[in-house]
């Protein structure tokens, strides 16, 4: 069990890091989503089935897309540009925005009291018992993210609807 | 009494065969062989099925234009010897696509497009995993299997979008982002028109939705879910945006042969893009196992006499039976245009299937209704989707009739 946890978070790293030293954007937005794919299988050597797939669906189907057509729409040019050659500000910018998201992390890691069990002795839960609780006592944070999701929509379709409704959308 | 332990016996024959194989192999290796062998059984029995299915298409196609179809392929080495109806011409396309030429271009980002075919394949045999092919076949029982169905199918859109940039030619990375257009749009009502099946069934486990299927009135009405009003409606949505999901026609404008010469696989060649098309039929099988097995009872037997036929011959047959209607609908219906599947997409089928999830919702709330009740829910659950369907459809049509040509000479 040990060894597969290791060979998933040499996946899990090793992505993130090439993605990081590639010079191809979508080379490293591939790349990314391999990292994806690698907390998809950690979850599911944790037994978390249900988030596991639920990864695959969202990140590797959905995520990954807005990613890869953000990177193609917005280079300028049509040859791959080479990104610059680092020099001091950019890498003291790199240094604290990377810190400032590192120690949000790692505070958040430490400041959780995390319940530690072997895989084997912590009782999957099933589907049934997820929607129940997600239901239950956390309906409230369910509504509003259901609430904030539908409000990015909606305003998603009013940033994307500036046409006006006398001119069809197949006018020349 | 005989017919009933052959009948048990061919049930679980599958089974019993492989637990013979895997009895017979040494200790350490069991587990092994007994994956193995599920894998290999898969693949061959939908393998020879993808390798039938193109040839079954050509000839039906064939037949609905008043044409022959392949009929000329025989036995090899044997000039006047029987033609098997043409029986033989799936293993003369492989032996084409195997030695004709793999051309990459030379721009192209050689990994990428080569991972591209791979993982469209890989991610495609995937999902037949989870199917319940049978009362005792089921490959692997996931608690969450209608998820992971939809998980492995997402990543076909990654695999498009990397042949379409991968092949470095501007077209073909424009048919990538319209297949990814059309695939993305038709994602959302594809899922949206399963989730009714899970509100009333009450899981995600494909072999608990087919279990929840097994019951008959008078002992030959089965109780599918095709057979309820928001069962009827979700199978046609489904089946829509399945024929969108797999490119199929009339939804197979991204590699519409007379608009763009096969869009996001113009540089593909040779048994690469024989992988493509391979993946694509197994995309349309697998939607199709998933659409018997949430719509149409799955491996259940149409009426309570019928049993004594194995499951597993239940399940292929409804499966081969909407391979077929499928191949009708190609062979009956005209292409749309972008714009045309977008708006039939988003402003039609998304608002039906949330209120075919209403409508599901109002079925289960009145289970309890019994007697002249009964009617009424039919009649009430009738009403929440046949009056959308007919003021959504009119709204959108109105103002396109009598159509014109701006275009083309009259």
């Amino acid at each position: 069990m040990t060894f597969a946890l290791i060979i998933i978070s040499a996946l899990i790293l090793g992505c993130a890091a090439v993605a990081m030293a590639l010079r191809n954007l979508i080379h490293s937005a591939l790349l990314l989503i391999g990292s994806w794919a690698g907390v998809a299988a950690f979850y599911l050597w944790a037994g978390a089935e249900f988030v596991a797939f639920a990864q695959i669906l969202i990140y590797i189907g959905a995520i990954s897309m807005v990613v890869l057509f953000a990177v193609l729409l917005t280079r300028q040019g049509d040859a791959p540009e080479p990104v610059e050659f680092p020099s001091l500000s950019r890498f003291v910018t790199g240094l604290i925005a990377g810190g400032g998201v590192a120690g949000v992390l790692i505070g958040a890691i430490l400041g959780m009291p995390f319940d530690v069990r072997t895989a084997q002795s912590a009782p999957a839960l099933s589907v049934k018992e997820l929607g129940a609780q997600l239901m239950g006592p956390h309906a409230v944070s369910l509504l509003v993210i259901g609430l904030l999701l539908t409000v990015a929509l909606l305003g998603a379709v009013l940033l994307a609807s500036d046409r006006r409704p006398d001119q069809p959308e197949d006018t020349p | 009494m005989i017919i009933a332990a052959i009948d048990s016996y061919l049930e679980v024959a599958p089974l019993a065969w492989r637990d013979a194989v895997v009895q017979w192999c040494p200790e350490p290796t069991q587990w092994l062989v007994h994956h193995l062998i599920t894998i290999v059984a898969i693949l061959a029995v939908f393998g020879t099925l993808f390798a039938f299915t193109p040839l079954a298409e050509r000839k039906l196609l064939g037949r609905l234009q008043n044409r022959l179809g392949p009929n000329r392929s025989g036995l090899p080495w044997w000039q006047n010897g029987p033609k098997l109806w043409g029986l033989t011409q799936p293993f003369a396309d492989a032996v084409k696509a195997l030695t004709k030429e793999d051309i990459v271009p030379a721009a192209a980002d050689k990994l990428l497009h080569f991972l591209a075919p791979v993982l469209i394949v890989a991610f495609s045999l995937l999902t037949f995993a989870v199917l319940p092919f049978g009362r005792h076949l089921v490959p692997v029982g996931l608690d969450a299997a209608l998820l992971y169905f939809f998980a492995a199918g997402s990543a076909t859109e990654l695999a498009i979008f990397m042949a379409g940039w991968a092949s470095r030619n501007k077209y073909s990375l424009l048919a990538a982002m319209r297949a990814l257009a059309q695939v993305i749009s038709y994602e959302l009502p594809l899922i949206l028109s399963v989730v009714p099946i899970v509100l009333i069934a009450g899981t995600l486990s494909l072999q608990d939705i087919v279990l929840a299927q097994g019951f008959w009135t008078f002992g030959f009405l089965p109780h599918w879910f095709v057979f309820t009003p928001w069962g009827f409606a979700g199978f046609l949505l489904f089946l829509v945006s399945a024929l969108a999901e797999s490119n199929r026609s009339p939804f197979d404008l991204p590699e519409a042969e007379s608009e763009l010469i096969a869009g996001h696989l113009t540089e593909y060649s040779g048994f690469k893009y024989a992988l493509f098309f391979m993946a694509e039929y197994f995309g349309l099988t697998a939607l199709s196992g998933l659409g018997v097995t949430l719509f149409l009872g799955g491996w259940q037997a149409p009426c309570a006499f019928l049993q004594f036929i194995p499951s597993w011959l239940w399940f292929m047959g409804k499966v081969i039976g909407m391979l077929l209607l499928f191949i009708w609908i190609r062979g009956t219906l005209l292409r749309l245009r972008i714009d045309q599947l977008t708006r039939l997409a988003w402003q039609f089928m998304v608002p039906l299937t949330l209120i075919n999830l209403g409508n599901a919702a109002f079925w289960s709330l009145t289970a309890g209704w019994t007697g002249p009740l009964q009617l009424v829910r039919w009649g009430v659950s009738l009403a929440i989707i046949v009056i959308p369907f007919v003021l959504l459809g009119r709204r959108l049509s109105a103002g396109r009739h009598p159509r014109t040509y701006r275009y083309a000479a009259s």
